[in-house]
Parts: C-alpha cells; structure tokens; sequence
C-alpha cells in the first residue's frame, strides 16, 4: 500500500469515528482507574479480586492469541506449506493480541509500576503466575521479533530482514515451547484453588485442558480473522478466494480434531473425579451449555462444514469456538469461581470494566488495520516473494 | 513441607524458573519437614465463644483501625455476615441463631497462618514469608498488587486496598508478630473474656483441645480443625456442631494446597529440555522427508527423460530403417523400371530392325 493511498482515505469514516469514542473513553476511565484506584472503575471485591480484566485480557486474551504459534508451527516445523499466506496475519494477530494482555495487566495491577519486579527484584518461581509473566514476557519478544520482517521489508532494510529471516526456525521452536508452557500454566494458576472453583471446572489435568482449549481458539481466531482482513483488505489480498476457502476447510478439520481431544478430555475429567452425579445440579446445566454447545457441537460443525465444503458454517463455528472459549475462562475465574458464596457475593463486571475491555480490543483492531493497511502483511512484498 | 518449600524459595534466582523449583522437590521428597519446634499458634473453642466480638475491638486497636461501628455484645451486627476487609482483620460471625436452650454457635475468622500457606506459594515476587514463630508476615515493599495470593487463600482471609490507587496492599491479620515479639500474647487473645481464645505452643495447644475433647466428649466432635486440613494451621477450632456449618472444610485432605498446586511445576523442565530437541527433530524430518520426495521426484523426471530419449532413439532408427528400406524398395523399382525401359527399348530396336 502506498501512502499516497492511504492518506487519500478520508479520516471521518464511521469505523473511526467509533473507534474514537471507545477508545476516547477508555483513556477517560483508565485516568480514573489511575487517580482513584481500582475501587472507583471496577466490581472488584475480596472474595473476587480477579473480574474481567483477568478473566478476558489475560485469560481469554492469551488463548485467542495462539493462532499466531499455531499457524507458524504448522507452516515452518510441520511443513504445511500451503498455509504460509495466513502466517503473518496470525503471527500479526498474536502480537497484537499479547501486547494488549500485557496493557490489560498493567491496568488491573496494584501497582503496575513494578511489573519487572518478579524478574529483578524477588523472583517467586513456586508461582504459577511466575512462569505465565515469565513465558508471557519472552514469547511478546518472540512475537515481535517474529512480526518484524513485514516492517522490515516495508521499511527497505534488507540486511536485517536477511537476519531475522535465518531467525525464523529457532523463533518458531522457542515459541510453541513458551506457549505450551504458559498456555498451561494459566490453567495451573487454579490448581491450588479446589476449594474455591467448582468441581466440575476444578481438575488437576486444568493446565491441560487450557493449552489444548487454546490452540482451538487461536484456530478459530485465524478463521475468524483471515475472514475479515480478506473482506476489508479485498484489493491487496493475494490469494484467491478460492484458495482462501481451501486453507479455511483445512483449518476447520484441525478445529474438529482439536475440539474433539478437547471435549474427550473434559469427559475424561469428569471420570477421573466422579462428577457425574454434579451434571443434574444447576451449576450441572451450566456446564452442559459449555460443554455441549460450546465444545461438542463447534466439533461437530467444523467437521460438517469441512465435509460438505460449506466455508459460511465453517466460519460461524469459529465464532462459537471463539465465544466457548471466552466462556470457559469467565467460568474459571469468576462465574465458577466461589460457587459456594452467596449469590449477593456474587461479581459482575463495572460497565467501566466492560469498556475499558471492549477498548482494548477496539485499539487491537485498530493497530492490526494499520499495519495491515501499509506492510506486506496480506500479501508478499515484491522484494520478498516465495522466501520467508 | 513448609520450611522446605520455603527455603528453595529463597534458594532460587530468576533464571532457574521452575527448572530448579522442581529438582529441588524432587530431592527433598523422601524427607519429611513437620515445620519448627515450638512454634505459637491459636486456638478458637467455638464452644465457648459468646459472640461479644471483644476480639474484634483489640484487633483494632492494635492496628491501629477505626472501632467496629456496632458495640460489643450487639447482636443486629451478626444479621449478616461479615467478611474479613483492609480494616477489619477478624471478625466473628453467627453461623446457629439461638434455639431454645441450645445457645448461638460463633466463629471467629481471621488468617489461619498455614503452615504451608497458599498466598506464600503463589506469589511471584514471595511477598510472604512463613516466620519460624508461626505467623506469616507480608511485605508490601515487593507486591505488585497482583491480588492472585487473595484469590488462592482458602479461608477468605486475605483483602486488598482497591481505594488506594498509589500504594495498595494486602491486608491480613500478622497474629500480632510484632507483639509476639516482645513476649506479648496477640491483642485477640488476651482481650478474650470467656477464653475461647487461648495462645501458646500449637502443639500444646493441640494437646488442650484433645484433652478438652476427651473430658467433654458430649461438648465437642471429635476433631481439632486445623491439625492436618491442608498441612494444617496455627489456628485451632473446636467446635459442637459440624464445621462445614461454620464455613469450615470438613473432610479435606491432609496434603497442603500448595503441593496440590505446583505439582505441574515438575513438567516444566521435561517441556524445557525435551522440547527443542524433539520440535527441531521434527523439522528435520519433514525437512528430509520434503529433500526425499525432491529427489524421488527428480529421479523420476531424469528416468522419465531417459525413457523419453531411448523412446525417441528407437522410434529415430526405426524411421530411419524404414527410410532406408523405402530407398532399396524406390531403388529396386527404379532399376526394374530402368531395366524394363531398356528392355523394352531393345525389343522396340530389334523389331525396327526386322522391320527394315
């Protein structure tokens, strides 16, 4: 894209003049949250000290996030080559998406000034929550580097793209490690909590159950995303949408796969503990809606849409996988989470957290159309063709 | 158990991650801590207790805290129940109204001091420190403010300053550390009318309630709550009616939540070590697998040409066979028509010849 082309573009377009407000507010909330503490723009309380910023920036943030180890795993250790065009728009994804976790992180944090403290004052190791910001804080630096060659090759710097390019199995290796690692670890930070979480959602095999839930997620994410970038950036898209529509019923059959371990292993759970009898209960139903709706019937439709070839149900079950996942998260950490309190005890998020969320996510969309509007993220740069 | 969990803790700096945390278990796992000798703890006989919530006013004065607003012996305050808050670091709740003649059941509620304490071993800057007297200090000089040790706390006994925007903290009762430290028993304790609150050894203490329980067996279940529930904690409570009704964990397991919790931390280094080996084998493999087929399909082009060549050879001398064998054919022909024509052209001389 040239940038006579985008400065053409006209500035007062409804998408930003929406994105203004959100994100207008957002900072308006977030100088709030600053000056007057958490107690002013949250519902936090003592019994539930973790809401929606954890729950949906970290929690669900970090596994919608995966498509960019998935993708990238797949394309350069595995050799699917065929997926290489959606390998920087979910490398891009994931980026984006981990440096909003940690934005998300640093507003919900006491006293976000000492994020690095873990790494160079005290380091608590025992903690699960140690090796997440430990494995979080490498991969956004995998990540980056990782993103780097579109900027690169926008920019000219064809000495350092050259680099970075010899960079990119090594990358590729050490970050499918930090993702397993961290991926799993945020199950684990409920591991210690049986007491607290519900049993059916309680498991010793959590960090599991998360790690394989997330790569779900991040598949369904490239569904979702690669459907949208491919409509709004229609004139620079390279690959056809014919080829797009294959890649899609190939990301599809590794959904259902993914989400059929994933839903063997809840079951599995369930065995392990003897929960059955806990299905006919209320929390039972609710966790039926999870499993059922939000697991079993996403695997069954990737696997339909990828057998009849029907790309529309394909990506509607990516958008059910997505929203499952997001479900499960919420369930962990606080609708799940003291199901033996008092309903008055009970959390829901402040609307000023539900915006600052929703602003995170809005200026996510906003950085991705940037980037995407100006650097061989969608297509191969000229320079650069058939050599990642 | 606590103390060693504690002293790998220390042991560790940034880079060992849960490589070394794991070793470290592992090492220790046949030796058996049952923490130190002599160290203090409380005990709560609920049996005993009349709800006054004297206790609740020492607490707050030794904090340094606003009065409770509800005076001693009020009993609309237990209408609801209270939870532990930043200036409020115990607090007794009614769990069973008066009925008849069986009088009201209260508990007092505050940090239980673990012995393998969960808000220890979740923190990722070790804010908390188990101190070899029994009670668990805090140190908001590290904290981050990242609230997960008050999510972990199995006794709701933690809270946190969401007022504060600068320098929040989390806020626990310290069992008096500070005046445990000058040989004074904790504010709770000594301000308690009735002495259901007692403090001492904890493992005197434990022979108190057992011995409690065995004068007065009508009195008290048989069970010193906090002995072993989760590795166990200074703080004892005896009590008359099951504790699952005063919001205790009745018949938990005796290995702590923090062994349950980091038990994962033992695949970390299996996933660090084992990892970059079998992930770049398997690019080496579909690496070779990617040149095999290369090859495969390169020899099959070059057999294919060869073919093609020898084909082309073939049918090349074929052609020319038959070339050749046209040219004898055109030649035999030729010489039988030559042949024919002189023939014919001597017959015609001869006959001229007669003729004349």
């Amino acid at each position: 894209m040239s940038e006579s082309a985008t400065s053409e573009r006209k500035l007062a377009t409804p998408f930003n003049v929406i994105a203004g407000i959100i994100l207008a507010g957002g900072a308006a909330i977030l100088a709030l949250r600053f000056v007057k503490g958490l107690r002013a723009t949250t519902n936090l309380t003592h019994d539930y000290p973790w809401g929606l910023w954890i729950g949906f920036d970290v929690m669900s943030g970090v596994a919608l996030a995966a498509g960019g180890f998935v993708i990238s795993s797949a394309v350069y250790l595995f050799g699917m080559k065929e997926y290489k065009p959606i390998v920087r728009p979910a490398i891009l994804t994931g980026f984006l998406g981990y440096f909003l976790v940690v934005v998300g992180l640093f507003v919900d944090l006491g006293r976000p000034w000492r994020l690095p403290y873990p790494f160079v004052v005290q380091a608590g190791p025992t903690s699960a929550l140690f090796e997440v910001a430990l494995c979080v804080a490498l991969y956004l630096t995998v990540l980056f580097i990782e993103s780097t060659p579109a900027a690169l090759e926008w920019l000219g710097w064809r000495r350092a793209r050259r680099v970075v390019g010899g960079l990119t199995i090594a990358l590729t290796i050490f970050g499918l490690l930090l993702s397993t690692l961290h991926q799993s670890s945020l199950g684990a930070l409920f591991t210690i909590t049986p007491t607290k979480l519900h049993p059916l959602w309680y498991s010793s095999y959590l960090p599991v159950h998360f790690f394989v839930s997330a790569v779900a997620a991040g598949l369904s994410m490239v569904i979702v995303e690669s459907m949208i970038s491919h409509r709004v950036f229609k004139e620079q898209v390279e690959i056809s949408h014919e080829q797009l529509d294959r890649l899609t019923l190939g990301l599809a059959k590794a959904g259902s796969v993914v989400l059929a371990i994933y839903f063997a292993i809840k079951v599995m759970a369930l065995m392990l503990d003897d929960n059955w009898h806990l299905l006919a209960t209320a929390w039972g139903a609710w966790y039926l809606v999870e499993l059922l709706g939000f697991v079993l019937l996403p695997c069954i439709l990737y696997a339909a849409g990828y057998r009849e070839r029907r790309v529309g149900l394909v990506r509607t079950t990516g958008v059910i996988t997505v929203l499952g996942v997001v479900l499960n998260r919420f369930n962990v950490s606080f609708i799940a989470f003291n199901y033996s309190l008092p309903a008055e005890a009970r959390y829901v998020p402040h609307w000023m957290e539900i915006w600052v969320t929703v602003a995170l996510v809005t200026s996510g969309v906003v950085a991705f159309r940037w980037i995407a509007g100006r650097m061989p993220i969608l297509f191969e740069h000229p320079d650069w063709k058939g050599q990642h | 158990m606590s103390v060693s969990r504690r002293r790998f803790l220390e042991g560790l700096g940034l880079g060992a991650a849960g490589g070394l945390v794991t070793s470290e278990a592992a090492a220790g796992s046949t030796k058996h801590f049952a923490g130190h000798p002599g160290r203090l703890g409380l005990l709560h006989d609920t049996t005993l207790c009349v709800g006054c919530r004297s206790c609740e006013f020492a607490c707050a004065k030794v904090n340094d805290h606003p009065l409770p607003a509800a005076p001693v012996g009020d009993q609309h305050v237990f209408e609801k129940k209270r939870r532990i808050t930043p200036d409020l670091f115990t607090v007794v709740n009614r769990y069973r109204a008066r009925q008849g003649t069986t009088p009201a059941v209260y508990r007092k509620q505050q940090c239980m001091h673990c012995n393998e304490p969960c808000c220890a071993s979740v923190c990722l800057v070790r804010a908390f420190t188990k101190t070899p007297e029994g009670p668990i200090l805090y140190n908001p000089d590290v904290c981050i403010g990242c609230r997960y040790c008050v999510m972990a706390c199995p006794y709701y006994a933690l809270s946190y300053e969401y007022d504060d925007p600068v320098t929040p903290r989390v806020m626990r009762c310290t069992m008096c550390y500070p005046r445990i430290k000058e040989g004074k028993a904790p504010g709770c304790a000594e301000a308690c009318p009735t002495g259901a609150i007692q403090f001492g050894k904890r493992e005197d203490l434990i022979k108190v309630a057992r011995e409690r329980i065995r004068k007065q067996p009508d009195r008290y279940l048989d069970h010193v709550f906090g002995e072993h529930e989760f590795g166990g904690t200074s703080w004892l409570v005896l009590a008359g009616i099951p504790f699952h009704e005063l919001d205790l964990h009745e018949g938990v397991t005796h290995t702590s939540l923090p062994e349950i919790g980091t038990s994962f931390l033992s695949v970390v280094p299996l996933v660090i070590t084992l990892y970059p080996g079998l992930l770049a084998g398997i690019y080496a493999f579909t690496k070779r697998r990617e040149k095999l087929s290369q090859q495969e399909r390169q020899a099959a082009v070059a057999a294919a040409l060869e073919q093609a060549a020898a084909d082309t050879k073939e049918k090349l001398a074929a052609a020319a066979a038959r070339a050749a064998k046209d040219k004898e054919k055109a030649v035999a022909a030729a010489v039988k028509k030559a042949k024919a024509e002189a023939e014919k052209a001597a017959k015609e001389a001869a006959q001229k010849e007669a003729d004349r």
